[in-house]
């Protein structure tokens, strides 16, 4: 489709809407936050705002083979066993027990949900959710994300698709809605709502991803590569306060194409091995639980036996029989159905030869590990009016499906509590202008623009963090001199947005992805300069602070004021809640 | 890597007001050119999540590995039923493989 390039502003239709509760991203929190408000108080003008489509939007779009987290009680699990083993799974933490706890609480009810919506879960003999680990039920969720987006739709919700957040609407201190542009349409669009729920998902492609270099393959990555932190980033502008954005998620993957290791080494039972055909978890880990062990060391444990001579590394498949290994499959192509393409395409047959695996690039995403804004129980950020659920809401990590799902409900309860105590200020029209012109520049500038064009600066961008700030070819490696390094140019790269130029709509949409991208970057580095120690290795590696120093066990957060663009970083204390070793599940 | 467009199948989805492929795409990639026929206008920023391929009324899509990361040629259909899914994986030998599952409904 081609677009006419406008050359003035004043060429750009600007849409006004006024709602009760703005959702920014209809993912998976996103869809439930709908649900939930619609269901709580169906009178409520509920909107949400998509960067895509809702039916195939972010980390689901592919489909899911598992939700990671369901309490099986009859086999005498409990909400605080499961976050036990959540602060385990993070090394002992710091987590935010409360609201994991909260969560956790809620969490069957909201898996049993989407059953009654419509989808499969496999049932074992007793007709209870078949377990393939401890805590993870096996779906057949090829359907999820339809399913999620058509009950927002049934309920009420209306959809903006392909409508792109860029900030947020601000009444002084207070969120009043977002601001953003049509990807179709090219209107400027303003949502002005009493309360705004923040559900965009995680950051990817802040780092190269290690496939990217030998196929022009841009988007092998695992988590959704258009999920790029917005929703971080308009926080961080907004000055809202952020948590351990230093405890990335990195994951061991499959390589040479980004696949599943968990599905693989969890639920079938394939170990950990390398070129010597040592079970690696097993000979070298023991001491951290084994194959067991935290998921930091699950992924710095193969990726040191390349550094050490001992690689290639595998997830060990002979074991598997040639009917396990096509319900292997199956599964696979439930959530990454690529990956089995891949296969196909090396002749491999699993049963005969291990799959190789390899570390992913890093992510930033608060539903794995405990990145994103500090909440209180309410999930409501320290913005007020502002509220944040899944992958951006910080210090509950590994939520995945089950508690980004559980999170939407409960930041919606929230917002509702909070809609029913305010009214809607009169719109900033300033403020809206202002943003009006900052979106479209790039667009603006135009074609011919003696400039930069988005991707040249996003593979900067990316390859600087890569370097410079502990991505996979450095094998997650960093120091504090690396770290000024990524900083200062990280800095000189905000500053060049200005030269940025767009084509189109959607190179206007990359224009500000890089950008958003550049702000979490900014903060991310300055967090991981602020941890001087090695907390959780692999994750976090600082080769100047091997050692874990007992006085950063606390959270490491931090603000950015937004009239001079200061990064203030400090600490908070960390609680805990539920008794006994921090480092066992 | 970006979907391979078979142009005799895509009749751009006259019907529709936007092309199906171009509807879903999570990242924007998917669109007509001027011949009325989909072509992907990034190919290096496509995820492979297969949305565009399972959306497509004319099977006229199809995912491929890249050449430095897989052999000539693999394929992986699938088919769309009412509660079902059935997808076809051809390797590079010809080895043919069927999975028929549902993908909505309550499972026993
Ligand atoms: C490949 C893969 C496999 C996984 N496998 C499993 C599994 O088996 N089991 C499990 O439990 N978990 C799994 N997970 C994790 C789980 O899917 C996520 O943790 C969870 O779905 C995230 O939910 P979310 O709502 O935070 O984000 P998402 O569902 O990604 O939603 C974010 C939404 O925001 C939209 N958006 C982004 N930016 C903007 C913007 N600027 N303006 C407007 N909208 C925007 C996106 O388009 C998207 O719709 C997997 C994740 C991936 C990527
Ligand atoms: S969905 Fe299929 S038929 Fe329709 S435009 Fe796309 S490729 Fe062509
Ligand atoms: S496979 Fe997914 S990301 Fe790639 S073009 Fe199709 S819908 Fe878009």
């Amino acid at each position: 489709m081609a677009e006419k390039i406008p050359k003035s502003l004043n060429e750009i239709q600007t849409e006004v809407i006024a709602t009760d509760l703005l959702i920014i991203g209809g993912g998976n929190a996103g869809c439930f936050a709908a649900y939930e408000a619609k269901t709580k108080n169906p009178s409520l003008r509920v909107t949400i705002m998509e960067k895509a489509h809702i039916s195939r939007s972010g980390a689901t779009a592919a489909g899911m083979d598992a939700i990671n987290t369901f309490i099986r009680t009859d086999k005498g699990e409990t909400p605080e066993k499961l976050v036990k083993w959540s602060r385990a799974q993070v090394g002992g933490g710091p987590i935010r027990e409360d609201l994991a706890l909260s969560n956790a609480e809620l969490l069957n009810e909201t898996v049993e949900l989407l059953e009654e919506w419509g989808l499969p879960i496999v049932k074992d003999e007793d007709g209870h959710y078949k377990l393939r680990g401890r805590w993870d039920i096996s779906i057949q969720g090829e359907q999820l994300k339809p399913i999620m987006a058509e009950k927002a739709m049934e309920v009420g919700a209306q959809v903006f698709n392909r409508v792109v957040a860029t900030n947020l609407l601000m009444d002084g201190d207070r969120c009043v809605g977002a601001m953003g542009f049509g990807v179709r349409d090219g209107k400027f669009y303003v949502f002005h709502s009493k309360a705004t729920i923040v559900s965009t998902g995680g950051a990817c492609g802040i780092y190269k991803s290690p496939v990217t270099d030998y196929s022009g393959a841009h988007h092998q990555t695992w988590m959704c590569p258009f999920n790029v932190g917005t929703g971080y980033a308009i926080g961080i502008r907004g000055a809202a306060e952020m948590t351990s954005m230093e405890q990335r998620w990195i994951a061991i993957r499959t390589k040479d194409f980004c696949g599943p290791v968990d599905t693989i080494s969890v639920a079938f039972g394939c170990m950990i091995t390398n070129a010597k055909g040592e079970r690696v978890m097993e000979v070298r880990y023991k001491d951290v639980g084994g194959d067991k062990a935290a998921r930091f060391y699950r992924l710095n444990a193969p990726m040191t036996e390349w550094l050490e001579g001992r690689g290639p590394t595998y997830v060990d498949t002979t074991i598997l029989s040639s009917e396990e290994a096509k319900d292997l499959r199956e599964d696979l192509l439930n959530e990454r159905p690529s990956f089995v393409l891949f296969l196909a395409s090396r002749g491999h047959d699993i049963t005969k030869e291990p799959v190789e695996i390899y570390g992913s690039d890093p992510y930033i995403v608060g539903g794995h590990t405990g990145s994103g804004y500090w909440v209180d129980m309410k999930r409501m950020t320290t913005v007020p009016g502002l509220f944040a659920a899944g992958e951006t809401a910080g210090g509950n990590p590994n939520k995945f499906v089950g508690g980004c799902a559980v999170e939407g409900r409960l930041s919606a309860r929230g917002a509702v509590d909070y809609i029913e105590k305010t009214t809607l200020p009169p719109l900033d029209t300033k403020q809206v202008e202002k943003e009006k012109e900052r979106v479209f520049a790039p667009f603006i500038r135009g074609p011919e623009f003696d400039g930069v064009n988005p991707m040249e600066m996003e593979e900067r961008m990316q390859r600087l963090m890569d370097e410079y700030a502990g991505g996979i070819h450095q094998f997650y490696r960093m120091n504090e001199e690396r770290l000024d390094h990524a900083l200062k140019n990280i800095k000189m790269l905000q500053d060049q947005t200005k030269y940025l130029y767009a084509k189109d709509i959607h190179s206007l949409m990359s224009a500000h992805e890089v950008s958003d991208r550049l702000d979490v970057a900014e903060v991310l580095v300055h967090h991981l300069k602020y941890r001087k120690e090695t907390r959780w290795p692999g994750w976090q590696t600082r080769m100047d602070y091997p050692e874990v120093d007992p006085d950063m066990d606390c959270f490491v957060e931090s603000v950015r004021d937004p009239k001079t663009g200061e990064i203030k970083i400090f600490k908070r204390p960390f609680k805990q809640l539920i008794p006994g070793d921090r480092t066992k599940a | 890597m970006p979907p391979k467009v078979d142009r005799e199948k895509c009749d751009g989805c006259k019907a529709e007001k936007e092309s199906l492929c171009e509807q879903i795409c999570p990242g924007d990639l998917m669109t007509l050119a001027e011949d009325k026929k989909a072509y992907c206008r990034m190919p290096r920023d496509c995820w492979d999540c297969m949305s565009c391929i399972k959306a497509c009324p004319k099977g006229a899509l199809e995912t491929r590995i890249p050449y430095q990361l897989g052999y000539h040629v693999a394929k992986l259909i699938p088919m769309m039923g009412t509660n079902t899914i059935t997808w076809t994986c051809i390797d590079i030998n010809g080895k043919v493989e069927r999975f028929q599952y549902i993908n909505r409904g309550m499972l026993d």
